[in-house]
């Protein structure tokens, strides 16, 4: 099945041109700088918008369709959307937010209980809107949008306006909404870190259009990409718990057909996770180095090099068995190894610098 | 246009509002011979002619406070309902209207008030009857045309003033309770 939405619609200054299809179940990341139109895709799903012209079908059912005059109201829709700013009303408790969508859904999947334990809210249920943290409120929000039974959650930068304490208390929250529930997500962003915890597949939007989707593990590898371009270029990898060394303290994974090792996971073999290995972390070397504390030697090839000049620095990208590798060196180094497309080259990685993400 | 009919009181004479009102709601007027023709009712002279006249003078008055708080509420929580499922009335009795509530209350105390006070138009168009169509301000008027009036005149006005000061108290007290409500 799949989410399709395809729309053309001009505002005073810029005219947006947005196409994009992915694979659902599953979560959808639309990723983009701040004033590129991602939020207009948001309005035109959940069906807020009417653009000159679109088209919108979620798992087959044409939502929206200018060309057969089709438009199906907001509140037909059955898309949960949670905004940036929570906009919980202000006038009714936090129970009664919850309630609000339950009570006029046809039925479906998710239950209170269960949805009040999953977002870790039920000691708020009396208290008022306004007098709960960011955190919480976001967290409030999230729950009603999934009593309302969703078919599609959509998100729209749910993290931007709290901060780094409040979004590390947040995201497990989302990370955990994505296993419990077979519920297709789209989720907008612009934070990286964002990216790497929940995409599955990632649409890359600039300028009001689509310039690059995937799935996530192909995409956020390509030295060309405008991910790469970030100074905190990663890439991220689905992994699975091999076995564990507790006599070392170390995890064996397994990470784009090559083994990794981490830090002791309290993990149990056999979990799938994923892992993000920041461009800075890895270290390119020609042949095996002796006496080094590295514990991941990978041997891969490069596939491109892209410099970046301002920085005088160049981001490689390595190709795996199963997936890519991106590393950060300088323009003086990528000289002097001559990496190249083609030439084999062993990338070594610092377990402690592979951050494992739930 | 609409609008500024509504307005219009606002800014005519109250006696002109009144001699229109008896123009249109006479029995000889379009409206009253209308009126007492299908219905037999006879509006002018009456109860119901003051509560007309008064009406219509403070109407201008509450629309603007009820306009300004509905106007004030954020658009994107009536965005959000519809995303959750609610329709146009739906969202009317489940956002607008408990948001508003201040503004709606500010609305009915000012016109509470006005009405008190409404003289002019209530004269022109339903006399001054005592008991039927007597204001308060034209009962204590008409007392002071009477020799020896003052004592009646003294205890109507604090009267007046009585009402005016519960009112104004209740009306902030309930309007701090409503804001609490509302999280503001």
């Amino acid at each position: 099945m799949s989410l399709d939405v395809a729309f053309r619609h001009a505002f005073p200054g810029v005219t947006l041109d947005v196409r994009l299809s992915a694979p659902t179940p599953g979560t959808v990341v639309l990723f983009g700088p701040s004033g590129c139109g991602k939020s207009t895709v948001v309005a035109v799903l959940a069906g807020l918008l009417r653009p000159a012209a679109c088209r919108v079908a979620v798992d087959g059912d044409v939502l929206a369709d200018t060309e057969s005059g089709l438009f199906v109201p907001p509140e037909k829709r059955r898309i949960g959307v949670v905004f940036q700013d929570a906009r919980l009303f202000p006038h009714l408790s936090v129970l009664r937010n919850l309630r609000y969508g339950l009570r006029r859904a046809p039925g479906g999947a998710f239950a209170t209980e269960a949805v009040v334990d999953l977002l870790g809210i039920g000691r708020l249920l009396d208290r008022r809107p306004h007098t709960l943290s960011g955190g919480e409120r976001q967290r409030v929000a999230i729950g009603r949008a999934l009593l309302s039974q969703p078919r599609l959650l959509v998100m729209d930068e749910p993290l931007a306006s709290l901060d780094a304490a409040r979004k590390a208390e947040i995201l497990p929250y989302l990370a955990r909404l994505k296993t419990s529930f077979n519920l297709p997500i789209l989720y907008v962003t612009h934070a990286p870190d964002e990216v790497a915890r929940l995409a599955d597949t990632l649409v890359l939007i600039r300028e009001g259009r689509v310039i690059a989707s995937g799935p996530l593990s192909e995409l956020a590898a390509r030295a060309d990409s405008p991910l790469a371009a970030q100074a905190d270029a990663a890439a991220v990898l689905p992994a699975r718990v091999v076995r564990h060394h507790p006599e070392r303290a170390l995890t064996a994974l397994e990470a784009g057909g090559r083994v990794l090792l981490v830090p002791l996971l309290p993990a149990p073999e056999g979990e799938r996770l994923r892992v993000r290995i920041p461009a800075r972390e890895i270290v390119v070397a020609l042949e095996k180095p002796a006496g080094i504390s590295i514990q991941n030697i990978i041997p891969g090839t490069v596939h491109g090099v892209v410099e970046d000049r301002a920085a005088h620095a160049a981001l490689v990208e390595i190709v795996l068995d199963d997936g890519h590798l991106l590393a950060r060196v300088t323009a003086d180094a990528a000289r002097a190894l001559a990496l190249a497309p083609g030439r084999p080259v062993l990338a070594l990685i610092k377990s402690v610098g592979i951050e494992v993400l739930a | 246009m609409i609008d500024s009919i509504a307005h219009l009181p606002l800014v005519l004479p109250p006696v002109v509002v009144g001699w229109l009102l008896l123009l249109l709601f006479g029995t000889r007027g379009p409206i009253g011979s209308w009126l007492l023709a299908w219905f037999g009712i006879r509006l002018v002279f009456t109860t119901g002619a003051a509560t007309l006249a008064c009406g219509v003078m403070v109407f201008p008055l509450m629309l603007r406070p009820i306009r300004l708080s509905i106007e004030g509420i954020d658009r994107g929580l009536d965005d959000t309902a519809r995303t959750l499922g609610a329709g146009p009335l739906d969202r009317l009795f489940t956002v607008v209207l408990p948001l508003a509530a201040p503004g709606i209350l500010v609305g009915a105390i000012t016109g509470f008030a006005a009405a008190l006070g409404e003289f002019g138009a209530v004269i022109t168009f339903a006399g001054s009857i005592p008991g039927v169509t007597q204001t308060l301000p034209l009962a204590i008027y008409s007392a002071l045309q009477v020799p020896g009036g003052e004592a009646v005149a003294a205890r109507l006005s604090l009267v007046a003033v009585a009402l005016a000061v519960a009112g104004l108290i209740g009306a902030e007290r309930l309007g701090r309770r409503m804001r609490a409500a509302i999280g503001r």
